[in-house]
């Protein structure tokens, strides 16, 4: 029998093989929660009547939604967080000056690698399904259950492959090829499967930009995104991951519920219009939509390799006198590397607006809310109606270099339009 | 509440693709506190919800209910303004787990979901699997057996406290 990648990933977990549909329960290695969904997830721990996490050193706990603190009611949140770390000895607590934003901060810190389940109460958690784990969300009742017994119970998903094949144009990264992908299957495209992502295009990918990619596989309703670890897993996992990373790869002649092959060499940089991540164009079919704000930022686009992008287009640039830019580092460390390179200076130069590391205004919690009937490009992952702000607010999603051209020119822009 | 018995109810009806953020907006995240929730459910998209909903009304939506975020706050939020169940066409994955774990009865049916509108009268019996509209009977897509362990439970908490206190340790049907 031929397994998919998601089924040998899952059989690890199990402890035996496991077949498509089948509910299994599932040993879980890392169990992550927010300052949105810990405080319930902790309020269900204590109604299950369970004092203590099974295993410490497996939760992972990062307030980022609404820090710092952006109120009395969210400082009451992230407070039951810490205090909550501090009784459990919860190790991987991550504060305010030392956190990130929790799907950027995983990875970098090594929590998570290759061949691990990894649940967490936030539904981007698949973003890891990049290092060649299995990562999927849930909500904060079933974090408190695998924070009890150390295990989730899960159906095994079929999985849908995506090949791309050629190679990426300039200004063409991640975000792209998934808004891309996004608009040719739909929001419920993938619904209860696994996608997984391989051919010559993804495998030339950065580990930044897979991350990207698997990061919005639950926009098109998927319950993990994958990509096989190879040398690039590898080579970013060394000298952080603590664990064995375990490479696993779908069996030779494995047969994927669906199959969708692109040859991607003329893709044009995407935008997602409002209301839906599935709503895509290609940049050169977007009208020039003007624009109030740009947020270039969040778990799917604020790591070093999107700042860098952006960087170079702003370099020796401004902003466009009636657009805000908002640039957000996806974690402190991302930050520190972007003040080291020079980055940083070059987005002030040109009138930015750089913020310490959080979520804010990508679920329009704080520090950049739209107002009625404003329009904002970002670099986030969802853009439904009141996502950044007033339900009258309109949010297109894009990559880091059409953010940054579109900040410069004050409509959504086509990268080239500002640099070569 | 009770999930024994035929419950009968007025309609909510919504389209596809009705996302987490619509049921409970982000910027309302900072508490899960059931008033709170209640006062803000579905105020994005549509505002008369929270002035006009009754205790025991029932939503009806078309695919995909409930995709987006994970937060456990938009079957809270819905059950905390007394709706007795949703029935759509199809749900996202996390929020029908979210919502069995809570115990906020979720029912797929295709065929009622293409005919049902806001106002209608809907007539409900969980345990038998049926719904009764406009004269019509439905059945609704039975849950995998494991689930009805769940909610034979009263929720995913009570379920693990049988588990934890030496209970079954394995799926139903594997
Ligand atoms: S950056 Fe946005 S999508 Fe990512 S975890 Fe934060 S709120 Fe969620």
């Amino acid at each position: 029998m031929s397994r998919s990648l998601a089924e040998k990933l899952l059989a690890r977990a199990v402890g035996r093989e496991v077949e498509p549909g089948e509910l299994v329960w599932a040993d879980v290695d890392v169990a992550l929660a927010n300052d949105v969904t810990g405080p319930l997830a902790i309020a269900e721990l204590a109604r299950m009547g369970v004092e203590r996490v099974k295993d410490p050193g497996r939760v992972v706990l990062v307030p980022d939604h609404f820090v710092p603190n952006k109120d009395l009611a969210s400082a009451g949140q992230a407070q039951i967080l810490r205090e909550f770390a501090r009784r459990q000895g919860i190790p991987h607590y991550y504060e305010v000056g030392r956190m990130g934003i929790e799907h950027a901060l995983l990875p970098e810190q090594g929590l998570v690698g290759p061949g691990q389940l990894v649940v967490g109460a936030d539904s981007h958690t698949c973003t890891y399904g990049a290092l060649g784990a299995f990562a999927t969300g849930v909500g904060s009742t079933d974090l408190a259950g695998a924070w009890a017994t150390g295990q989730i119970w899960l159906k095994v998903p079929l999985t849908d492959s995506f090949i791309y094949c050629g190679r990426l144009p300039r200004w063409v990264g991640g975000k792209d090829l998934i808004l891309f992908t996004l608009g040719q299957i739909g929001c419920d495209g993938a619904a209860g499967r696994a996608m997984e992502f391989a051919g010559p295009a993804v495998s030339a990918l950065s580990m930044d930009a897979r991350m990207t990619v698997c990061n919005m596989a639950i926009e098109a309703g998927a319950d993990a995104g994958l990509i096989a670890a190879d040398q690039v897993t590898l080579d970013y996992v060394r000298g952080r991951f603590r664990g064995e990373p375990l490479l696993f790869q779908a069996d030779p002649g494995w047969t994927a519920s669906r199959v969708y092959e692109w040859d991607v060499s003329h893709l044009e940089p995407q935008v997602a219009f409002p209301h839906s991540p599935a709503q895509v164009r290609p940049v050169g079919a977007t009208g020039g939509v003007t624009i109030d704000q740009v947020v270039i930022g969040s778990c799917t686009n604020g790591r070093l390799e999107d700042l860098q992008v952006a960087a170079e287009l702003l370099r020796g640039r401004t902003v466009h006198p009636y657009v805000r830019l908002l640039v957000i580092p996806a974690t402190q460390r991302v930050y520190l590397e972007a003040v080291r390179t020079g980055l940083m200076e070059t987005f002030i130069a040109a009138g930015a607006a750089v913020s310490t590391p959080t979520c804010g205004p990508c679920l329009g919690a704080h520090g950049g809310v739209l107002a009625a009937g404003e329009r904002a490009l970002a670099t986030t992952n969802r853009n439904f109606v009141g996502r950044m702000g007033h339900p009258t607010s309109e949010v297109y999603l894009a990559g880091p270099a059409v953010a940054a051209a579109s900040a410069v020119l004050g409509r959504i822009a086509h990268p080239e339009e500002v640099g070569t | 509440m009770s999930i024994h018995g035929t419950h009968r109810g007025r309609v909510w009806k919504y389209g596809s693709n009705v996302d987490t953020d619509a049921i409970v907006p982000a910027r309302y995240l900072t508490t899960h506190e059931a008033a709170t929730l209640r006062r803000h459910c579905l105020e994005d998209l549509d505002p008369a919800f929270r002035e006009n909903v009754q205790p025991g009304d029932m939503l009806v939506a078309v695919d995909n209910f409930g995709c987006g975020s994970s937060r456990e706050h938009a079957p809270l939020a819905l059950k905390a303004a007394g709706i007795y169940c949703v029935v759509a066409a199809s749900f996202a994955r996390i929020f029908f787990r979210n919502a069995i774990n809570i115990g906020l009865p979720v029912l797929e049916c295709p065929q009622l979901a293409q005919v049902a509108a806001t106002g209608d009268e809907l007539e409900v019996n969980l345990a038998g699997g049926w719904l009764h509209h406009r004269g019509l009977s439905y059945n609704v897509t039975p849950y995998p057996e494991f689930m009805q362990a769940i909610i034979a439970a009263g929720g995913l908490v009570p379920y693990v406290r049988q588990r934890m206190a030496g209970g079954g340790n394995s799926c139903a049907g594997s």
